[in-house]
């Protein structure tokens, strides 16, 4: 029997390895905290994704264990995805729907009261901006409007956990601001996100606390300047650190020059 | 060779096509090399073998009048045509439409129009391989038989696929012109479909109703028509002539079929970068609107998934063209049972078999679309519910949209005779779950978009779907006649069915 502790850690990671090929994610310990923001970052390659994935339930690990909020994610799956959404980088849309029937399909998939979730997707639509589309079939919808629907998607169901992977990659700055404002507004509300990005400004101004994952490993964690007093650059911006630490990580050669 | 030329383009194209081939052949695996050497030699030598029989036969009739073996090649020759300007008419369009690296040849110094004819070249000769599969053991036996004066009918050939080309891309034109680029794509493949089918069932059922039989080849050597055919000399014999062998046929057919290209190429190809880029951003969904007012719908969450695949089928016309093709070519057998034994059973009987065949194909596909085909997989999987609940609600709207499709049918037989509208539900339900189960087992992850590749995924799954449907065709006509044979097509589609499910991917 699973019991929700209302003081336990948004998510919790423990030795968590994944192989495929070769290993993509290696006894990785992680834990963010309820209400927080976090930046999860890396080179290509670093295993972000694969951890996110086997996060949000679509992969299982090889070992180790996922906690979210308290409820183990592995042995009682269907209790775990009941808080958390799931933002790809390739959103997850039906063409032939549009964003309002997009919505109440996943509203109906998290079994949200129809009316609630109708009157919470006309303020998702019109917050981000897609009101005006409400009706029209996503097929011809740009790659940020396409990003938006999933994201309203994902936020029509008032998760306690957003995991975003790369959410603002391709869209123009009007967008990007819109679902950074959307998220930053979340975050103020309680919920926790936990998001990927190369962009590291982002990270930088959004993120409460920054891990730092290379080849399956957390090799830095903290918040900016828990970063920079570890690197020894005081002042310096995150996209030095991040460089500097994944250097000395040992792969960030090609990355660097990147 | 000089860069952006049309060698340079050609040797791009061919490049490209090879790599895609033999990725699709051999799948990764490059020990399925001596597989795939194996099977295209005993098909070769299989054909050989065939044509080798057929060509006495064909010797025969022309013993008797030279215009009924014309007409029996120009038959054959204008099936061959038809099924040449469906493939071309779907290739020419995709490649108005392919994006890959269009883009990138349009935005560079490269005259643009070059890329479009290599391709349409390229279409050409596509379109050719599948009918000289068919044509090549005739064209050889005879050059071994006669001399090889007949292996000139390989250009006669060619010649065709050139005017079929020619005729894909005036029709594509006409459609970027008529209907606009959000829409040409789909209303072309429509058309391809029914060009495809509609002349070889047309020949059918001409032979159906004046010779009680299915061959077209009834229609071609009938004295109705020989009879009243043009002499031998007549121009209209070209295109036959020159499939024969005949040097001067094939000169004049291939100045024809060659200018006809070059000409539809010369009059439209200033016009090609501009219907590519016409296709940019555009989408046949993009300018439907939903017209249901904003009021979300309460239900559990099976429902909503239900729900949810039931509106897609709805939507995809790519399904309604699919679905078109396949009525199209069971009214062959329908006809064909009426004719030879609607009077003396009742004309209804025959509908119920067709209807069961239908129904088992139609949840194949219908099974692939919403099993395999599902366009949000993180979505759904990321969803709060057990992957059973996702899988029991796509069944269900399959097997829904399945009933929705021939319910009519079923209904319209209820009125006439209630036991064979009895027999024909329950046979279908039947019929449709193991088209449903087979695709359960064998389902693997694909876009939506991929749907015309399906069979490619597992040919073992797509055959059993079809022989499993025709046993249960099989079992409803012999229930309908009340005949206890049925017993034996049941048991074979039951055998198919645990056949299929031993040799099931274990992962799936």
């Amino acid at each position: 029997m699973t019991v929700r502790q209302e003081d336990a850690p948004a998510l919790s990671i423990a030795g968590l390895f994944k192989s495929f090929d070769k290993p993509a994610v290696c006894g990785l310990d992680l834990e963010v905290e309820a209400g927080e923001f976090y930046a999860l970052l890396g080179p290509n390659g670093a295993g972000k994704t694969t951890t996110l994935r086997m996060v949000a339930g679509l992969l299982p690990p090889d070992s180790g264990s996922i906690s979210i909020y308290g409820i183990d994610a592995l042995f009682h799956p269907v209790e775990a995805k009941r808080v958390v959404a799931w933002v790809s980088d390739e959103p997850m849309i039906y063409d032939k729907l549009s964003p309002l029937e997009y919505l109440e399909f996943v509203a109906g998939l998290w079994s949200v009261d129809n009316r609630a979730a109708e009157a919470r997707s006309g303020e998702l639509l019109e917050l981000l901006g897609l009101a005006p589309h409400a009706h029209e079939r996503c097929g011809g919808f740009s790659k940020g409007m396409r990003q938006k629907v999933a994201l309203a998607g994902a936020l029509v169901h008032e998760p306690r956990l957003i995991i975003l992977d790369e959410p603002l990659t391709g869209l123009d700055a009007g967008s990007a601001r819109q679902v950074k404002s959307v998220l930053q507004e979340r975050v103020a509300g309680g919920v926790t996100v936990i998001m990927t990005t190369h962009i590291l400004e982002v990270a930088e101004r959004m993120a409460r606390r920054i891990g730092v994952i290379d080849r399956g490993r957390l090799i830095a964690e903290g918040t900016l300047e828990e970063l920079r007093a570890r690197s020894g650059r005081d002042g310096s911006n995150l996209e030095d650190i991040f460089l500097d630490l994944v250097a000395e990580s040992g792969s960030g050669a090609d990355e660097a020059a990147a | 060779m000089s860069s952006a030329s049309f060698a340079w383009f050609a040797r791009h194209e061919i490049g490209l096509f090879w790599r895609d081939w033999t990725a699709l052949v051999l799948r990764g695996k490059p020990h399925r090399r001596i597989f795939v050497g194996l099977a295209i030699a005993g098909f070769i030598i299989g054909m050989h073998v065939v044509a080798w029989f057929t060509v006495t036969d064909t010797v025969d009739l022309a013993a008797t009048d030279p215009r009924a073996v014309f007409i029996f090649v120009s038959g054959c020759a204008l099936v061959s045509l038809s099924l040449m300007v469906s493939q071309s008419l779907e290739m020419v369009t995709r490649a108005f439409y392919a994006r890959a690296d269009l883009d990138l040849i349009l935005t560079s110094p490269a005259p643009s129009a070059r890329i479009f004819i290599v391709r349409f070249c390229a279409v050409a000769l596509m379109s050719v391989v599948m009918s000289a599969a068919l044509a090549a053991p005739f064209f050889n036996v005879m050059a071994f038989l006669e001399g090889p004066v007949w292996l000139l009918s390989y250009f006669a050939l060619l010649s065709m696929s050139a005017i079929a080309t020619a005729i894909a891309i005036v029709v594509a034109v006409a459609l970027f012109a008529t209907v606009g680029p959000r829409r040409t794509r789909v209303i072309a493949q429509i058309i391809a479909a029914v060009i495809g089918a509609g002349f070889a069932i047309a020949m059918q059922l001409v032979a159906i109703v004046y010779f009680g039989n299915v061959s077209r080849l009834s229609v071609l050597t009938s004295p109705e028509l020989t009879g009243s055919l043009p002499p031998v000399a007549s121009p209209l014999w070209i295109p036959a002539r020159a499939l024969l062998g005949d040097i001067s046929a094939v000169l004049a057919f291939c100045i024809a079929g060659f200018g006809i290209l070059a000409l539809s190429i010369a009059a439209f190809s200033s016009r090609f970068a501009t219907l590519a880029l016409s296709t940019v951003g555009v989408s046949e969904q993009s300018a439907a609107n939903s017209a249901r007012p904003a009021r979300f719908r309460a239900g559990t969450v099976r429902r909503t998934l239900r729900r949810k695949e039931l509106v897609l089928l709805a939507r995809d016309p790519w399904l309604l063209s699919q679905t078109l093709m396949q009525m199209l070519y069971l009214l062959v057998p329908a006809f064909l049972l009426w004719r030879n034994y609607g009077t003396d059973i009742g004309a209804v009987i025959v509908v119920v078999p067709v209807v069961v065949m239908a129904s088992g194909q139609l949840a194949g596909g219908l099974a692939w679309l919403t099993l395999c085909g599902e366009d949000a997989p993180d979505l759904v999987q990321s969803a709060p519910m057990s992957p059973h609940i996702a899988l029991q609600a796509k069944i269900e709207a399959v097997l829904i949209a399945v009933g929705l499709a021939v319910s009519p049918i079923v209904a319209f037989l209820g009125l006439v005779d209630l036991r064979a509208a009895a027999i024909t539900a329950g046979c279908m339900v039947l019929s449709a779950s193991a088209a449903t189960a087979m695709q359960v087992w064998f389902r693997a992850q694909a876009r939506r978009s991929h749907f015309r590749h399906r069979h490619a995924s597992s040919k073992i799954a797509t055959l059993a779907e079809a022989f499993s449907s025709i046993c249960w065709a099989g079992t409803a006509a012999f229930l309908a006649l009340g005949n206890w044979l049925a017993a034996i097509p049941a048991a074979m589609a039951i055998l198919v069915l645990v056949f299929v499910w031993m040799i099931r991917p274990r992962e799936a």
